[in-house]
């Protein structure tokens, strides 16, 4: 099929399974879903497929401005209308780093130019990420880029004061500090999760504590100021446990969980192949276990892949020489599929909330995550759930090779993508 | 037994067996002979690659390998922009353009041997690598033992100090227990790693109730960063506690021995005159490292080409090896 | 020594008859192999030679007898006790290992080393035969003589063996030998002793036993 469409374009989807339900069919006219078929329109055949809305990335790094060798928006945004995201938050620790204004605009122009889903770049909570002072997040939040969600992810705002304040200050115009939750002190050189396996290695470990204890700090402060706190990437069993007992005290906490921490774990590592150095890093089987039912239960609100590519050089070095990362915008709904819907976790309707509604929510975006009626935006994506496809890294999309899924089997695929209205993704090619 | 030598883990009880049988071989074919040399590896290319200094275990390796008539070639990284990761993988390739037989790699970072043998055809011999492994220091330690005490199976060894860091406990952990050996890692807590309690040895943090029941005592070295970074209060108080004197020295059975990696810190984890009784093995254990790397060395390259030669056509009298 | 051989390990293959204490295959097979010399042939054969090494060097008084492991050093000990036996007093006798010696490393593998016993003497200024149970290629025969080189200087070296099967690749020549045997390239030639095998004798048998029998059964497979 080939289409190249442009919003305005009128669709039939036949007998798509919106969020697993019966067939029908979905009909499109100027950008948004309507209740009759529009004249001249036209028609792909989505018998079999599931359509959940489209996908929302609270987490990713597009490395532009300042890495273009590993990613740019246009890649990076292409990548991930791949995997069936019609918006991602892309994080602030670009060169220049994302922490005024001027910077965010940029990020979000390139997003607007590429077309092929939403950016909306998160701002750095302090400056340069230095976790000295707090940026301008007024600006940003003022600026075309309307920033909500602020973060110096790859950095913890260690020091609990700075954070108080940030946690209150972004009150103002409703947004969420997420912080990347890392003791820095307990993980100076850190390379892997502290463990049996960290030992035998001789890898300097990363405790769990380092992790937790930040967790814990931040539910406190944000139940203290009334302010609503976001967490980045919880990797443990016991981040689980706090998060859980802070909803259950009614505060204000959401968290997030890549994918790569629902399936990978910590024994990979003893290749001493860097594609596996992730921060956080891959845990036990048993934190998998927990991060898997808390994503079931919705302990843990949003699956986000923290997509964070890395050129050639910067993964083919000796352990301790290699950068944190792995991508995953292409690999993280079929991961999902396999870590949680092949194992009755969760059901299709559980994977639109919790890669859609749910971020798009603590995202702020009103125009993502909608449920797939007439009215609402034609943004959705649909999936064959019976296919199963073997990673190749050298057929991503992405400028970077560093997925760890590379020869993997994995359930469910994206076939096509639609972003109000526009097919960015048709049969599982950009448009 | 594979052909690279990356972990004391790796090797089967028969392959660490054969290793320590053939060290004495090679000890005894060249006992009392004015030419300490045999033809065996002529032709071969030997490459040290060492990316930190270790002028002990370098020059073991060299010495090994000219025994045997290989080419050697000291690849020394250190302070060079080698010692950047980025160029593992290059020097890797540009070893590899040289026809490099075997490569025995020194590198700060853990797994760096691993990565290493991954981009290269020939042999990796791992030769420390940063706190993991140095799998032919603990092979040169079992020798020690066994020539000192004629046994491995039910020795009693206790392993002294720095575990945490130290990758010559790590492999000895590892194949002393392979071999049958009863090991007890003693160390403040500070200085264990985490997950210690799934290693195949005992944990102790009192070596006093250790020393009477060891046959063997192996004192690590305590590196000049540990005593600053805040593992024990005091080098005073690590030496009091954790340190091999005379008076611990007397609570061990008769015929106990006493060895160390080296280099020591004479003072610190053992006292002078430890380090130069008859109990110690320590100059014994620097000799002995000669004769089980250049087992480690005929061992894996006497071989290389056997794979090679299994699909070629065969030659009608090439039947077996006697 | 304890060989290690992982069958599924082609990379690090060890000779698989393994020095010491490894389980011999059984050979002999009469349906394959059928004997070119009896127990009492065998004993002839080193009793001649004994009495030949005597006589060539006016008595064994600067003799040393070296056996090339393992069945030459077999041969070397029971050859030195009927020198002796001649003599009246016994000749000294040792093994000298020729494996780190070999040029056919890279064809053949590594395989374990076996002991080199020089008699205490030494061999500087004496006359060393070397035993070996069967003379092929000569290849062996030259890795020892560069083994003795390294050892010490000899006034001479004489080569004595069981059974010389032709196929030379190497100017070499026997100044003993127990019995030539005209073989063909595609045969195999066992050399049993009781100190072994349970018995003495001399088989020729098909190439086409298993490697491993072939290996196991005869020096004559290091050509």
């Amino acid at each position: 099929m080939s289409v190249r469409s442009v919003p305005g374009s009128r669709w039939v989807i036949k007998g798509a399974r919106v969020l697993n339900g019966d067939p029908a069919d979905l009909y499109v006219d100027d950008g948004v879903l309507v209740d009759d078929a529009p004249a001249n329109a036209d028609v792909i055949d989505a018998d079999g497929l599931i359509a959940l809305p489209g996908l929302v990335d609270l987490h990713t790094h597009l490395r532009e401005p300042g890495r273009e060798d590993a990613e740019t928006v246009e890649t990076g945004t292409l990548a991930a209308a791949l995997g069936g995201f019609t918006a991602v938050h892309a994080m602030a620790n670009t060169d220049p780093v994302a922490d005024v204004a001027g910077v965010v605009e940029q990020v979000w122009r390139l997003g607007q130019q590429a077309g092929h889903c939403d950016v909306h770049p998160v701002g750095a909570v302090t400056v340069g990420l230095a976790g000295e002072r707090l940026a301008e997040l007024g600006a940003m939040a003022d600026s075309a880029a309307r920033v909500r969600v602020f973060s110096d992810d790859g950095k913890c705002v260690h020091d609990p004061l700075l954070m108080r304040r940030a946690l209150e200050y972004v009150k103002a115009f409703d947004g969420v500090v997420a912080q990347h939750a890392q003791d820095p002190r307990l993980t100076e050189s850190a390379q892997m999760n502290e463990g049996e396996i960290s030992g035998v290695l001789g890898l300097a470990g990363w405790p769990a504590v380092a992790e937790e204890a930040i967790i814990a700090r931040d539910c406190l402060l944000a139940a203290h100021v009334g302010s609503r706190v976001h967490f980045c990437h919880v990797s443990t069993a016991g981040s689980v446990e706090l998060v859980r007992w802070a909803k259950s005290k009614g505060w204000n906490v959401t968290a997030e969980v890549t994918p790569h921490h629902l399936l990978l774990t910590d024994d990979l590592v003893a290749s001493y192949d860097p594609v596996y150095k992730v921060n956080p890093p891959l845990r036990t089987h048993q934190d998998v276990l927990a991060l898997r039912n808390a994503l079931a239960d919705g302990t843990i609100d949003a699956v986000a892949t923290d997509h964070a590519p890395h050129a050639l050089e910067d993964k083919e070095t000796e352990w301790a020489a290699a950068a944190f990362g792995m991508t995953g915008l292409e690999t993280a709904l079929s991961v999902v599929a396999t870590a949680m819907v092949d194992t009755g976790l969760l059901d299709w309707a559980g994977v639109a909330d919790r890669m859609s509604i749910r971020p798009a929510d603590i995202g702020r975006l009103v125009r993502q995550g909608q449920p797939l009626i007439a009215g609402a935006p034609a943004t959705f994506v649909l999936i064959d759930p019976a296919a199963t496809w073997t990673v190749d890294a050298s057929q991503s999309a992405s400028r970077s090779r560093n997925t760890p899924f590379a020869g993997r089997e994995l359930s469910a695929r994206v076939i096509s993508t639609f972003l109000r209205g526009a097919p960015t993704v048709v049969d599982g090619k950009p448009t | 037994m594979n052909r690279h030598l990356l972990s004391a883990g790796d090797l089967s009880r028969d392959d660490a067996l054969l290793v320590l049988d053939t060290a004495a071989d090679m000890d005894a074919a060249l006992a009392g002979r004015s030419i300490k040399k045999l033809p065996t590896l002529r032709g071969r290319t030997v490459v040290n690659l060492f990316f930190e200094d270790s002028t002990r275990t370098r020059t073991s390796f060299e010495v090994a390998a000219k025994r045997l008539s290989a080419d050697v070639i000291n690849f020394s990284a250190k302070g060079s922009s080698l010692s950047k990761g980025e160029s593992l993988k290059d020097t890797a390739l540009t070893l590899e353009a040289m026809g490099s037989d075997a490569v025995v790699v020194r590198h700060s970072a853990s797994g760096a041997p691993h990565r290493l043998a991954t981009w290269i055809r020939g042999s990796v011999v791992n030769a420390g690598d940063g706190t993991h492994e140095h799998p032919t220091q603990a092979l040169l330690d079992a020798y020690t033992m066994r020539r000192r005490t004629g046994r491995l199976e039910g020795l009693s060894v206790a392993i002294v100090g720095d575990v945490l860091h130290s990758r010559v406990a790590r492999s000895n952990v590892l194949l002393l227990s392979t071999l049958g050996a009863d090991v007890t890692v003693v160390a403040p807590p500070t200085l264990l790693p985490v997950g210690v309690g799934s290693w195949p040895c005992h944990i102790s943090y009192d070596l006093d109730a250790v020393m009477p029941k060891s046959d063997v005592v192996m004192m690590l070295r305590v590196q000049h960063e540990r005593m600053q970074g805040g593992f024990f209060p005091t080098t005073r108080e690590y030496s009091r506690r954790y340190g091999l004197d005379a008076r611990r020295m007397a609570a061990l059975p008769d015929d106990a021995i006493v060895m160390h990696p080296g280099p020591m810190n004479r003072g610190v984890e053992i006292a002078a005159e430890v380090a130069d009784s008859v109990r110690s093995t320590i100059v014994e254990q620097v000799a002995n490292g000669v004769s089980v790397r250049m087992a480690v060395l005929y061992l894996l390259l006497g071989g290389l080409m056997e794979v090679d030669i299994s699909d070629a056509a065969p030659v009608p009298h090439e039947r077996g090896v006697a | 020594m304890t060989a290690a051989h992982s069958p599924d390990d082609a990379t690090f293959r060890i000779g698989s008859d393994a020095a010491s204490g490894s389980p011999r295959p059984t050979v002999g097979d009469p349906s394959v192999a059928h004997p070119v010399l009896e127990a009492s042939d065998v004993q002839r054969a080193l009793t001649r030679i004994a009495h030949e090494i005597v006589e060539r060097n006016h008595g064994a008084t600067d003799v040393v007898i070296l056996g090339i492991p393992t069945r030459g050093v077999t041969l070397a000990r029971r050859i030195a006790a009927k020198v002796g036996e001649i003599e009246g007093r016994p000749a000294p006798v040792g093994g000298l290992d020729v494996t780190m010696y070999r040029d056919d490393l890279r064809l053949r593998g590594v395989r374990p080393l076996e002991p080199t016993d020089i008699p205490p003497a030494g061999i500087d200024g004496r006359t060393v035969v070397l035993i070996d149970d069967v003379l092929f290629s000569g290849r062996t025969v030259r890795s020892a003589l560069d083994a003795l080189s390294d050892i010490g200087r000899p006034t001479a070296v004489q080569l004595a063996v069981l059974i010389d099967r032709g196929h030379r690749e190497l100017p070499i020549r026997a100044d003993y030998v127990g019995k030539n045997i005209p073989t063909s390239l595609t045969e195999t030639v066992h050399v049993l002793l009781a100190e072994h095998d349970g018995r003495d004798g001399v088989l020729l048998g098909p190439a086409d036993l298993s490697r491993e029998a072939s290996a196991a059964a005869s020096e004559e497979a290091r050509p």
